[in-house]
């Protein structure tokens, strides 16, 4: 063909992309997340300043010793940085798990709380907590805290399991299956706990209440411990299925005619972002928004490309976290906001303005 | 001639119901042949059984001499390449991204020269740093083949001259851009690839094709050259339509549909 543009052509100036160099936005993105990880060290129901804080870290010894000091390290080792690192860890998980799924759906509203991941993990964790405290659970009660989370794993995966049989035959899966089986799933999931809040007594009710609004208010090394190693898989999965997820924007037909092994590439995705969600819901409960929020400001600035896409979501989704749970347990300090009623305060007013963006565009 | 693309008995059923009925089609290199029916008639299903994306519930479809269904994705990529009706892309990529999409897993910097190539080809070389969804249906439609054009290339430097499926690609061009696209396949075709292009408009067809291949009820009704192919009587026949037949200077069929004829002379 020509290279001549025809006259009828619009100005080729409009809607033209430029996006920062993929090492400053992650170096910009880390310095960010390391300035909120720091402003989350020093404030708190105990506030520790900014010139107590390296001494407080053990990077060096105040001569003489402050008697501050000892208090402030046990804050900071055994409740702060924790939960901190928690709080990090389960952002960019969230984030990262929106990321694939709307990849997957090329849908950019699409997130594991809206095929129902999450909320087969939150009733796996609210029968939990009504089941331990039943006459027939009397003998797990001495567990309860360890099989709490076990549970809410257990629920995003069965859910996860059960949703993927549903819409796959003959290994070819049907995305708008998964996506209408996935809302039938939520549906039946949150009737259960609702039905579990019926019956719960007020102890319960308040255990499962603060469980379903999120909370990071439980981390602790072991639990930080047990996501660590989850975290650091997704990373490396994600850069194998970067490329993947970029061609699928095209379409499935497409996709594989440019040569993604398809049905391979959904499996891969589909595994991770229920154990990624899992993961998260077992260690804060369900969290929202996180998912939509951090991937759609993200395709504005960097692009949708997935091999930045990706790694930018875990480093923004954990700035997002960290100041989420910074903000949930000092804005009503000595008490603690649930951290989901944040999220979706801010991630739901959102939603909707994409949902009226997308409207705009459509012509409706 | 040894066959690029060969569909021996092929059937494909949907329930009771058979899209694509008995075809046998052999397309060798360098051809260029038209895929032309009424609605409904399986010229779509009948490409896609021959990109590999349908299995055959009988007969076979063998690209260079092997079953089409023992390729990996990323091994039929580099043998044959599919550009579609309509592709519609959800997130802001550029037209540079979507077009290096065809490139494989090659990194932009690596498939730069054939993006630029290929860019250059269908006349987008200014819109490369444009988002696509921003812009119209045609242009949208020239990036795509520019990244087929690109996945082409990758594959010839490996493997040689491969197969071209077209799935009626220029319903969103306007007329220009409809005959920049069939000279870029008849280039390809002259390079020694295999091009085959389903296509609604019939003179389209015979000023691009050596053969045209028409269907009917999921079945070949006719397999032959332009003139042999197209005629007055099969018009009738298949899309019961009354047109006559003429020819350009240079013996290429053209036809007119005898309703437009009338609103021809009547104006």
């Amino acid at each position: 063909m020509s290279a001549v543009a025809g006259s009828g052509e619009r100005p080729h100036h409009a809607g033209r992309s430029f996006r920062p160099p993929a090492p400053l936005t992650l170096i910009c993105l880390f310095a960010v997340l390391l300035g909120a990880a720091i402003l989350a060290l020093t404030v708190g129901a105990a506030g520790i300043p900014l010139r107590r804080l390296p001494a407080a870290l053990g990077l060096w010894s105040i001569v003489p010793p402050d008697p501050l000091t000892t208090r402030d390290q046990l804050v900071l080792w055994s409740i702060r940085i924790p939960r901190i690192a928690a709080a990090a860890m389960v952002g960019s998980l969230l984030a990262m798990s929106g990321a694939i799924m709307q990849g997957l759906f090329r849908n950019p509203l699409a997130d594991p709380a809206l095929v129902g991941v999450s909320s087969g993990g939150a009733l796996a964790a609210a029968a939990s907590i009504v089941f331990t405290d039943s006459r027939l659970g009397e003998n797990l009660r001495f567990m309860q805290n360890e099989l709490l989370p076990m549970a809410a794993f257990g629920g995003s995966l069965a859910t996860t399991v059960i949703l993927y049989a549903i819409a796959s035959r003959a290994g070819r899966t049907s995305i708008a299956i998964f996506l209408l089986a996935g809302l039938a799933i939520a549906a039946i999931a949150n009737a259960g706990v609702g039905l579990l809040v019926f019956i719960a007594d007020d102890r319960q009710l308040r255990d499962i209440t603060f469980w379903l609004l999120g909370s990071l208010s439980g981390a602790t090394w072991a639990k930080s411990a047990t996501v660590a190693p989850v975290l650091a898989l997704a990373l490396i999965a994600c850069l194998s299925i970067a490329r993947g997820l970029d061609v699928l924007v095209l379409g499935e037909a497409e996709a594989f005619h440019a040569g993604v092994e398809v049905e391979r590439l959904k499996r891969i995705s589909i595994v991770m972002v229920s154990a990624m969600t899992g993961v998260a819901v077992s260690i804060c409960g369900v969290v929202g928004f996180i998912g939509i929020v951090v991937p759609h400001l993200l395709r504005l600035v960097i692009g949708p490309a997935h091999a930045l896409l990706l790694p930018a979501a875990a480093l923004l989704g954990a700035i997002l976290l960290v100041g989420a749970d910074t903000l949930a347990r000092t804005i009503v300090a000595p008490a603690e906001m649930p951290i989901g009623i944040l999220t979706a305060a801010v991630g739901a007013p959102f939603f909707l303005a994409m949902l009226l963006r997308q409207r705009g565009m459509a012509g409706l | 001639m040894t066959a690029v693309i060969e569909a021996s008995s092929v059937t494909f059923r949907i329930g009771k119901a058979r899209l694509v009925d008995g075809i046998d089609l052999r397309v060798a290199a360098g051809e260029t042949v038209a895929i032309v029916g009424p609605n409904g008639a399986g010229k779509s299903t009948l490409l896609r059984l021959l990109s590999g994306e349908f299995r055959t519930s009988n007969g076979a479809v063998r690209l260079k001499q092997r079953d089409i269904g023992a390729y990996a994705a990323r091994e039929l990529a580099l043998r044959r390449a599919v550009l579609s009706q309509h592709v519609s892309v959800s997130f802001p990529y550029t037209v540079e991204e979507i077009v290096a999409m065809g490139a494989g897993d090659s990194s932009l910097a690596a498939a730069r020269p054939l993006v630029d190539a290929a860019l250059d080809e269908v006349g987008l070389n200014d819109f490369r740093g444009r988002q696509l969804p921003t812009l119209s249906g045609g242009e949208q439609q020239r990036a795509h083949l520019a990244r087929v054009l690109v996945q082409l290339a990758c594959g010839e430097a490996v493997h040689g001259p491969g197969l071209l499926l077209l799935d009626e690609p220029t319903s969103s061009l306007d007329m220009r851009h409809q005959l920049d696209l069939v000279e870029t396949a008849k280039r390809r075709a002259s390079n020694g690839t295999a091009v085959i292009a389903v296509l609604h408009d019939l003179n389209l067809a015979m000023h691009f094709a050596g053969r045209v291949v028409l269907l009917q009820h999921g079945k070949v009704a006719i397999d032959g050259g332009p003139r042999e192919a197209v005629t007055a009587e099969m018009i009738r026949l298949v899309f019961q339509v009354e047109a006559d037949i003429q020819y350009t200077d240079g013996g290429v069929p053209f036809l007119l549909p005898h309703t437009m004829r009338r609103a021809a002379i009547s104006t």
